[in-house]
């Protein structure tokens, strides 16, 4: 429960400098995801075409784990085809339950920062936030 | 016997210091408990009268015929006309007990409002209502055909008595009102409030949530028509609160809930209604948590509000001057510490109070954050969320020196440089 350690370079980093935190105008995928228990309340933009996520961003306000996490999530997806974006989301969501392997948490590079939010109950739904809201806009565009 | 029983004569830090051992929470954990607003610390004089209950009393109140049973109605009764003497109310029977505040709010919201609402009625809230005082006339209001209207405050918490007089129509039929913001902490002239209302008719319902634990509050010197406020925020246990309401009301009222020991006869066809307070109070009752109330006032009063408000003035003053000093913080609500009955409601720039109150956990500091069940207040302010420090007498000056040390670092360890510019 130590935050000296649990607040970390890339945590504080990405909150004070999130890259993808802007408008994105040609976004053909936009959803809002919110976490009522905190207030974070998120606008998670994508740009899909032919099954790959081509850009993304997101707007909103929410805690510095929220805004992390999105923004690293980001940092990972983009470039990236649905199925590896969705695979990356399940990794992820796993990793929140310490159900994971070494070689996954690789894939997850910046992410696995947020790794020891699986001992924070309180604060698991911030982290998740962004991935959820990325997982269930794919999926409905896939179906 | 609890430390407290002793005549009171030491000077006031030393008399704290020992009103502190009276809590065992404190010396059982490290922890400094400034979220008092959501629920005080139990002194164990409050634990072993609710035992106690248990140990020597326990029967079904008002159904055994028998000697146990009796000493346990007897019990249940004293209780109740422990809160009636605290609250200064008329009869005991204006004493209505039950889960908290929101349990007395719904049971007003209720039983008033469908017997003496008409469609295109007006009921009057103020922005600052914890959504328990918010909630239950929405939906009256939603049942009834009544119209909804918002009495509005400036940044400081400051309700007039021109804004009230302006939102009072012919229609208007009830307003509810909170005593003391759970938010800012500022106090609403009740008596003022009543005597606007009553000129027109118009009934007053008071939340005393925050105000009945640390101000002495006479209901009837006030002449509101109706207060709620819950044990667990007055060193009580949790699922014991209280309505009062004035006689003439609740007997015209129609039962809240239904059930056993809130009749006088039960036929096929119908029943006859238990005169007041059991109309109210339907199933069997939480006489421990209604002892232990009683013996959580007892407490109070042996302290004396007197000696209760000095402390968390003094308390408020010194975490306000000490907060005012941190780059970033901005407090919420009035300038003077007096007008904020230890309720201190902050922003810090550039960090979510989510963060804010997570990072004062490391350091074994409990605070409020979010929107404290006030969102339209939040919104009429101008703030998304909040971190809210809420004192209690038993609080000490280290504790919030503890608290003004870590928050004083939290910008730093989010990343924010000195220099920043804020």
């Amino acid at each position: 429960m130590e935050n000296r350690t649990f607040y970390n370079e890339v945590l504080i980093d990405h909150n004070l400098h999130p890259a993808h935190k802007h408008d994105l105008k040609h976004a053909n995928l936009i959803l809002e995801g919110i976490n009522p228990s905190c207030g974070d309340d998120i606008w998670l933009k994508l740009q899909v075409e032919n099954g790959q996520v081509v850009d993304g961003a997101f707007q909103g306000d929410g805690c510095a784990i929220s805004q992390a996490s999105a923004d690293i999530m980001l940092d990972l997806i983009i470039g990236k085809t649905k199925e590896e974006a969705l695979e990356l989301a399940d990794i992820f969501l796993r990793m929140i339950q310490g159900k994971t392997t070494e070689k996954e948490l690789e894939k997850l590079e910046e992410a696995a920062a947020l790794q020891d939010i699986s001992h924070m109950p309180a604060r698991v739904k911030c982290a998740v936030l962004g991935w959820h809201t990325m997982k269930e806009m794919l999926k409905n565009e896939s179906n | 016997m609890s430390k407290v029983e002793k005549p009171i004569s030491q000077p006031n830090e030393l008399f704290f210091r020992e009103i502190r051992n009276d809590f065992s929470i404190f010396q059982k954990l490290k922890l400094v408990y400034l979220d008092n607003a959501a629920t005080s610390q139990k002194p164990n004089c409050v634990l072993q009268a609710e035992q106690e209950f248990y140990e020597r009393y326990n029967a079904n109140p008002f159904r055994g015929l028998y000697e146990l049973g009796e000493h346990a109605t007897t019990q249940y009764e004293q209780a109740r006309q422990t809160v009636q003497k605290f609250l200064h109310a008329k009869y005991p029977e204006e004493i209505i007990f039950t889960r908290n505040a929101t349990e007395g709010l719904n049971l007003v919201a209720y039983s008033f409002s469908n017997y003496f609402f008409n469609d295109g009625d007006e009921i009057v809230v103020s922005i600052m209502e914890h959504h328990s005082n918010l909630l239950p006339w929405q939906q009256a209001a939603k049942r009834t055909g009544a119209l909804l209207r918002y009495l509005e405050c400036d940044q400081q918490g400051k309700i007039t008595e021109e804004a009230l007089k302006n939102l009072l129509t012919d229609r208007t039929k009830l307003v509810a009102i909170t005593q003391i913001s759970n938010v800012l902490g500022c106090k609403n002239d009740l008596k003022k409030i009543a005597q606007i209302c009553h000129e027109r008719g118009i009934v007053v319902v008071a939340d005393g949530a925050q105000s009945v634990p640390h101000i002495p509050v006479d209901v009837t010197d006030l002449d509101i028509d109706f207060l709620v406020f819950s044990g667990h925020k007055m060193l009580a246990p949790m699922g014991i609160g209280v309505l009062y309401g004035k006689k003439r009301f609740l007997e015209q009222m129609p039962p809240f809930l239904f059930g056993g020991e809130m009749i006088d006869s039960v036929s096929r066809n119908g029943a006859v209604f238990a005169p007041i307070p059991h109309k109210f109070e339907a199933g069997t009752v939480n006489a421990a948590g209604a002892v232990a109330l009683a013996r959580a006032i007892q407490y109070i009063n042996h302290i004396g509000f007197e000696k209760i408000q000095e402390r968390e003035t003094a308390l408020t003053v010194l975490a306000m001057e000490e907060m005012k000093r941190i780059p970033g913080v901005h407090i919420l609500g009035a300038e003077d510490p007096n007008d904020h009955h230890g309720i201190i409601s902050f922003t810090l720039e550039g960090v979510h109070p989510h963060d804010i109150a997570f990072i004062l956990n490391a350091d074994h500091i409990a605070v409020r954050a979010g929107h404290h069940c006030a969102q339209p207040l939040l919104q009429h302010l101008g703030v998304s969320s909040s971190t809210r420090i809420s004192i209690a007498f038993y609080n000490t000056e280290q504790e919030i020196q503890t608290f003004v040390k870590s928050l004083r670092q939290i910008r730093r360890k989010m990343g924010y440089g000195e220099s920043d510019i804020l």
